[in-house]
């Protein structure tokens, strides 16, 4: 034993008590590496605990959220606070969904760090309604929630088979398309709103017919769709079935629906009408300030994007019209998970933001679409304006895109089926590779990510 | 007591200075038994206390070590997806076999080795230089090494965003500058070769510092004697470069590449954020995926842990060969000097 060959100072063991002193390293072992693992595994207790109450007796109910959700901003935690004197409200909030979504599976999975009320968003609904619902609440059966307050298809995408609802829904994209008036103008298209939807009411090819037309004429360096992959997204969004039958079967491939937005995107790209961008980049960002594009599908969010790049001189430059076939791109959903110790305060609490009411001040302030159709006729959604807009009704025209919405199926993979149809396929063709070579790359792309 | 210890202590009657030890003459049959057993106390804490010392060290270990690699080991003999780890379908070797005729992988692998090329030589080379440089007598030279170190220290986030926004396409300043001395603009991002350079630049930018501080380190080692009778012999700067300076460095070099060899096998951060799409991808044609994107694809992107997994276990395979590949080059080097 090397310890033998210790010095002889040390064997005789000068000070301290030695039971003590190894009782002591001992304990500090122990805790130390007990306090480590725990550390990991346990951190959900910890969580719960600390908000189990705060000093005043106050019920603390703690959200975890992704992006601006906007809640805070539009004051709604103040309000909720005042009508319940008991309740406490604090947020987390993640700010891209592509860092706050797998954390929030391992928390669902291993039950451990979840906040009494979790955020989806609507590309994960499916995954979490078919592989998590036994760890959410059935949000439907609390009192005040009652499923024709929301729009169908946006209930129904929170909903399990058996009829279980896990998710309330926020907020929605319905979507229009957003066109700058000046540069129709140049190119000799018209720029009222009615007759621009009426350029391609219904039908897609119409919008690359329009495209065709304003590129012939077009101001110098500019393009008419800012990018292939906002346009095959919007295209995909209006369709009922895209990516998965109404039985779970994957069929983008098959399904001619897809091959037809990505022919008629693909298309668009080789004609030289789209930008050869990725939304919200940096380049494209700066698309946006340089105006270089003149349309761009929108659902209400865009116009904040559209704001928060535009330089000043295009304040009231835009204008919204109604997209060929109505889609919906983004929206949130609040589920209460089962394990957190306010389940009951945490649905209550769910239940009063994704109200009506709420929903139409939270459009007010944060532009966040409502998925509630009896706030479309409530003041805030009516007499909504955007700076970017001018006085164009814009909640009118997104509530009228809203009721046309059709309900998609929608599938636990989409993101990724999405993503490699954009960023793996349609963007090849704005870099000179064919039609061809781009949804081969993409399908290839897809598969492989697909397979388990 | 009446004696005064605070002015000068007694001489001890026995064993030095150690206090506590009871007189030998005062043992009576109680405090030999006491004695026996406090001894055999001690024995065990002697025997016993340095395990406890050491380990936190191992618990460490085993949490965030060895349990992670067999758990990796045994997820990717199967088939799990990370919505319900806990799910686990026996898949044997197929996350293995399949990675055989995995195209993306041998893809990834391929853009590892050139992007470590492509990052490694040039940046030890211009190191080797840097601090050949540095070497020398100069005015604030320690205003030079932190300005050498500064990349380092900048986190790999920061500098990639700003890296992405000098190789932008259409607004980047690289392009501006070429667009003015006339040559075409280039697609960054998403042409194969210029993406690589463009994610090695940003490794070579982030670790020449570092080795050249390394190098410089070495050289500053080295005896001043030996230029002297190089110099006296009648060599030149040059040639007491290559003669004295590169010989000495020798250890230091085979240190900074192996080093940077597991470095660049392991590149990731880079990658990740100049992918203009913001994807795991690298590049809509996987132009610059390595082997750390594609893992960080398959189990974090697409939640396939099993398949994540087994491409982990190869990479730590690969990993092994180069280690084993290097030390072999370096016995010969050493056993050649």
């Amino acid at each position: 034993m090397r310890a033998r060959t210790l010095p002889l100072s040390r064997l005789r063991s000068s000070g301290g008590n030695p039971v003590a002193r190894r009782a002591l390293a001992v304990a500090a072992v122990v805790s130390l590496g007990a306090g480590l693992l725990a550390g990991c595994a346990d951190d959900g207790n910890d969580e719960s605990d600390t908000s189990s109450g705060d000093s005043n007796g106050k019920t603390v109910i703690t959200l975890g959220l992704f992006g601006t959700q906007g809640f805070k901003e539009a004051g709604l935690y103040s309000e909720y606070e005042k009508l319940n004197p008991k309740i406490k409200i604090q947020e987390t909030v993640v700010e891209r969904n592509e860092n706050y979504y797998p954390a929030l599976v391992n928390h669902l999975t291993t039950n451990s760090g979840l906040q009494d009320i979790q955020a989806v968003e609507v590309g994960n609904i499916a995954e979490v309604v078919q592989t998590q619902a036994a760890k959410l609440m059935d949000l439907s059966k609390v009192s005040g929630v009652q499923s024709s307050n929301w729009l169908d298809w946006k209930w129904k995408q929170a909903t399990t088979k058996d009829n279980q609802t896990i998710g309330l829904g926020t907020d929605i994209g319905p979507m229009a398309i957003c066109y700058r008036k000046d540069l129709f103008e140049k190119a000799g298209l018209p720029t009222d709103r009615e007759e621009v939807s009426k350029l391609w009411a219904g039908d897609w090819e119409k919008y690359v017919q329009a495209g065709e037309e304003y590129q012939k004429k077009a101001p110098k360096g500019t393009t008419f769709v800012d990018s292939p992959g906002g346009m095959i997204n919007a295209i995909l969004s209006g369709e009922s079935e895209k990516f998965y039958d109404s039985s779970g079967k994957v069929i983008y491939k098959t399904n001619p629906a897809v091959k037809k937005a990505f022919d008629l995107t693909a298309e668009a790209a080789e004609k030289g009408l789209t930008g050869n961008q990725t939304q919200f980049q940096p380049a494209w960002d700066t698309t946006i300030a340089n105006s270089k594009f003149a349309t761009v599908s929108c659902p209400p969010w865009m116009l904040g994007t559209i704001m928060g790049k535009s330089k000043p001189d295009s304040y009231g430059k835009w204008d919204v019209a109604a997209a060929p076939k109505a889609g919906n791109w983004g929206g949130t959903f609040l589920t209460v998970p089962k394990s957190g110790k306010h389940t009951e305060e945490a649905a209550k609490l769910v239940a009063w933001l994704t109200a009506p009411e709420q929903q139409a001040k939270l459009f007010a302030k944060q532009g966040s679409f409502p998925s509630a159709p009896a706030a479309y006729d409530l003041p805030q959604v009516t007499g909504a304006k955007n700076k970017m807009t001018g006085d164009a009704p814009i909640g009118t025209i997104f509530a009228e895109a809203a009721k046309q919405i059709p309900t998609q199926v929608i599938g636990p993979k989409d993101q990724i089926v999405q993503q490699g149809l954009t960023d793996n396929g349609v963007i090849l063709v704005t870099q000179g590779k064919s039609p061809k070579e781009a949804w081969d790359n993409a399908v290839k792309t897809i598969d492989n990510n697909l397979e388990k | 007591m009446a004696t005064r210890h605070d002015i000068a202590a007694p001489p001890a009657k026995e064993g030095g200075a150690a206090p506590g030890r009871a007189p030998a003459d005062a043992l009576s049959a109680e405090a030999a038994k006491k004695r026996a057993r406090l001894s055999r106390r001690w024995q065990r804490d002697i025997r016993w206390s340095p395990y406890a010392f050491v380990s936190p060290f191992f618990l460490l270990f085993l949490a965030f070590g060895l349990f992670p690699l067999i758990y990796t080991a045994w997820a990717s003999l199967h088939t799990v997806e990370l919505t319900a780890p806990t799910d686990m379908e026996w898949a044997g070797l197929r996350n293995y076999t399949r990675i055989f005729d995995d195209e993306f992988f041998w893809n990834a692998a391929k853009n590892t080795l050139t992007i470590g090329i492509i990052s490694t030589v040039p940046q030890l080379l211009m190191a080797m230089g840097l601090a050949h440089i540095l070497n020398y007598k100069l005015r604030g030279s320690t205003f030079y090494r932190v300005v050498m170190l500064a990349p380092y220290a900048t986190s790999i986030a920061a500098a990639s965003l700003v890296f992405v926004l000098l190789f932008g396409r259409d607004y980047g300043v690289i392009n501006w500058v070429l667009d003015m001395v006339g040559i075409d603009k280039i697609d960054w991002q998403n042409d194969k070769w210029p993406s690589q350079f463009a994610v090695s630049s940003i490794i070579i930018w982030r670790w020449t510092g570092y080795n050249a501080l390394i190098y410089l380190a070495a050289m500053q080692a080295i005896p001043q004697d030996l230029y002297e009778s190089a110099a006296l012999d009648g060599a030149n700067r040059w040639q007491q470069f290559i003669h004295v300076t590169l010989p000495s460095l020798r250890p230091t070099i085979l240190f900074t590449v192996v080093v940077s060899t597991i470095g660049a096998s392991q590149v990731f951060g880079e990658p990740l954020l100049f992918d203009a799409n913001k994807g795991a991808s690298g590049g809509s044609q996987h132009q610059f995926q390595t082997l750390g994107l594609y893992l960080y694809e398959q189990g974090w992107v697409n939640q396939h842990l099993g398949r994540a997994s087994a491409i982990a276990w190869v990479m730590f395979l690969i990993l092994i060969v180069i280690g084993i590949v290097n030390s072999v080059i370096s016995r010969r080097l050493r056993a050649s000097s």
